[in-house]
């Protein structure tokens, strides 16, 4: 791999890819291959399992097997602890991809006279490297040393040897450290670690828990210095942004009905897409949320789990405004299916609220997720940072094959001008409401503005709100009351 | 290397040490180990002792059981609870101390 040094010219740092979602993007392309990393953070902060997932995708994606070397938990409790993430440790040690070696030290058991040196960590080390041909190596967290070991002039003098050691073996290492009060770690093991130094964090900001991750240094190379919230998900940890524009999901044949009959008729006869994007745009008042609170009361009826995000209004608010209008959603979120989660766009960043959302997502697993209005979003951002949170938000519900409506509020001259919106270009299916006057008499006007990969309607239809839910009929130009189709 | 010295009639009950010294090569600081440790079970536990001498340059797999990271490290097997003394053994106080000789 190493190409010849004299004669050429200047090499890029050669790099290890994490196999981290996000993390090898701000990188630009993982951690200094052949070398070792500091991945330090407090108590929870997610160092193991960063630093495990680093070896399991290595293992498993990039042909590395690795050596984890664990000093505060048992390669039982390891297995235990990252199993809910899928992470099968028996299976890779099985097939020679992972060695787990828990080293237990007890102060109280140890007696010290005399000079020594920590040449058994290095046999050990050694042993475990050769033995499967180990590319990448864990140690987590080598601090245990400093409260097990009496003599710290001979342990600072055995790490540096030990350094030294890991780099000419070639391997792509991660040791973990702990915080210190004002130091990157307790014992200052930054002191060693040249390359590379990730910080992780867990803080609770407005009262909401966020993860971030921050590159503090990364020798020769570029890299994001920003702070970057990140997830530990179902698949282990995401690190936002997620640049996921590589449009690889598959596209669903199954389709859902948007819970009003003459709306399923002017989609093809059989509603929408299950898994596309839906977008409701109209002005304020003209019954986006009706359209959003009917899909998923349909939804829900159908045993389907759905994720609400109100921008404006309250849950308490939202069913009752429903219930008025003859959809009843409370006994969906009585049973669990439906579950709201309101917050002010202003309550925190873009980024925060990304990172509520997947989290949300993650854990409720719902089949339909509504935003309700997502244009409420360029209070918090500008347009190209809106827009660009929008697309990963569809990307990333694409990908799940969950289906998203989106509603957006324009005034009557945007809705005029069909692109407003700007992520217009994403949405599957697109709906707009409007207020149309005709002969003196206001009517409220449904029509499609796309429906991709169907045949749909292009009639501009009436549009009320009755007690018994949504009526869609044809727009009586006559001026009278329009001819309603009971729902 | 195990050494097993016989014959000697013991001051003590039937208690037997079973002791282990992990090293890594013949260093200065192992062999000092080695003769420290013979010396002193020779005057406090002559007759009643086992050593063996594990290298873990030979049998590097051996390192992870007794859970050994500094090196010489010595382990009192038996009798039990097990304990670890590190280093070349020259402070034979705290040797003694180490293998619990101390307050008998």
């Amino acid at each position: 791999m190493m190409p010849a040094k004299r004669n050429k010219p200047i090499k890029l740092l050669p790099k290890t890819p994490t196999g981290i979602p996000g993390l090898d993007e701000i990188t630009a392309g993982g951690l200094p291959k052949g070398r070792t990393s500091l991945v330090t953070g407090g108590a929870g902060s997610g160092k193991t399992l960063f630093s495990m997932e680093f070896l399991v995708n290595g293992a498993t994606e990039y042909d590395e097997p690795g050596v984890f070397m664990a000093f505060e938990e048992s390669a039982e409790e390891l297995a235990q602890n990252v199993a809910s993430l899928g992470f099968d440790l028996k299976k890779l040690i099985k097939q020679k991809k992972l060695i787990i070696d828990a080293v237990r030290i007890e102060r109280s058991e140890i007696e010290e006279t005399g000079a020594y040196d920590l040449e058994g960590l290095f046999i050990r080390l050694g042993h475990a490297i050769d033995s499967i041909g180990a590319k990448r190596v864990v140690l987590d967290t080598i601090e245990v040393l400093f409260g097990a070991l009496p003599n710290q002039a001979i342990l600072r003098a055995e790490l540096q040897r030990l350094f030294r050691w890991l780099k000419n073996k070639g391997v792509s290492a991660i040791v973990t450290g702990e915080r210190g009060h004002d130091t990157m770690t307790r014992f200052g093991l930054e002191e060693y670690v040249a390359d590379c130094v990730i910080v992780l964090d867990h803080r609770m900001t407005e009262q909401v828990s966020t993860r971030r991750l921050r590159i503090v240094k990364y020798r020769g190379s570029l890299h994001g210095t920003n702070e970057y919230p990140f997830l530990i998900g179902r698949d282990g940890i995401s690190v936002l942004p997620i640049t996921s524009l590589a449009l690889e999901h598959k596209a669903n044949t199954g389709r859902v009905s948007s819970g009003v009959k003459e709306l399923d008729n002017m989609l093809a006869g059989k509603g929408f897409y299950r898994g596309s994007s839906i977008l409701v745009s109209g002005t304020s008042g003209a019954g986006k949320t009706s359209l959003a609170a009917s899909f998923v009361d349909a939804a829900c009826r159908r045993g389907e789990r759905c994720l609400y995000f109100p921008f404006e209004e309250s849950q308490s608010q939202i069913l009752r405004n429903m219930r008025s209008i003859g959809v009843s959603l409370a006994p969906h979120v009585k049973k669990g299916l439906l579950q709201f989660h309101a917050t002010r766009p202003t309550l925190y960043g873009l980024e925060m609220h990304l990172v509520t959302m997947y989290d949300l997502i993650q854990e409720h697993k719902p089949q339909v997720v509504v935003m309700d209005p997502i244009t409420d979003f360029f209070t918090i951002g500008t347009k190209t940072e809106v827009k660009a949170a929008i697309t990963r938000i569809v990307d990333f519900l694409k990908a799940s094959e969950i289906t998203g409506l989106f509603t957006s509020i324009m005034s009557e001259e945007e809705a005029a001008d069909q692109s407003v919106v700007g992520v217009s270009s994403l949405i599957d299916a697109w709906i707009s409401l409007r207020n149309l006057e005709i002969n003196g008499e206001r009517h409220r006007g449904l029509f499609i503005l796309k429906s991709r990969g169907m045949p749909h309607s292009s009639q501009v239809r009436s549009f009320h709100l009755t007690g018994s839910g949504i009526a869609i009929g044809a727009l009586d130009l006559a001026g009278r009351r329009a001819s309603v189709n009971s729902a | 290397m195990a050494k097993s010295p016989s014959g000697a009639s013991s001051k003590r009950t039937e208690k037997n040490y079973e002791l282990r010294l992990y090293v890594a090569g013949q260093t200065p600081k192992s062999l000092a180990a080695f003769a420290n440790l013979k010396k002193i079970c020779e005057e406090h536990l002559a007759g009643q002792y086992h050593i063996e001498v594990i290298d873990l340059l030979k049998h590097p797999q051996l390192a992870s059981g007794d859970q050994i990271l500094a090196i010489p490290t010595l382990v009192r097997k038996l009798p039990e609870p097990i304990r670890k003394i590190i280093g070349d053994l020259s402070n034979t106080e705290r040797v003694l101390v180490g293998l619990n000789l101390r307050e008998q």
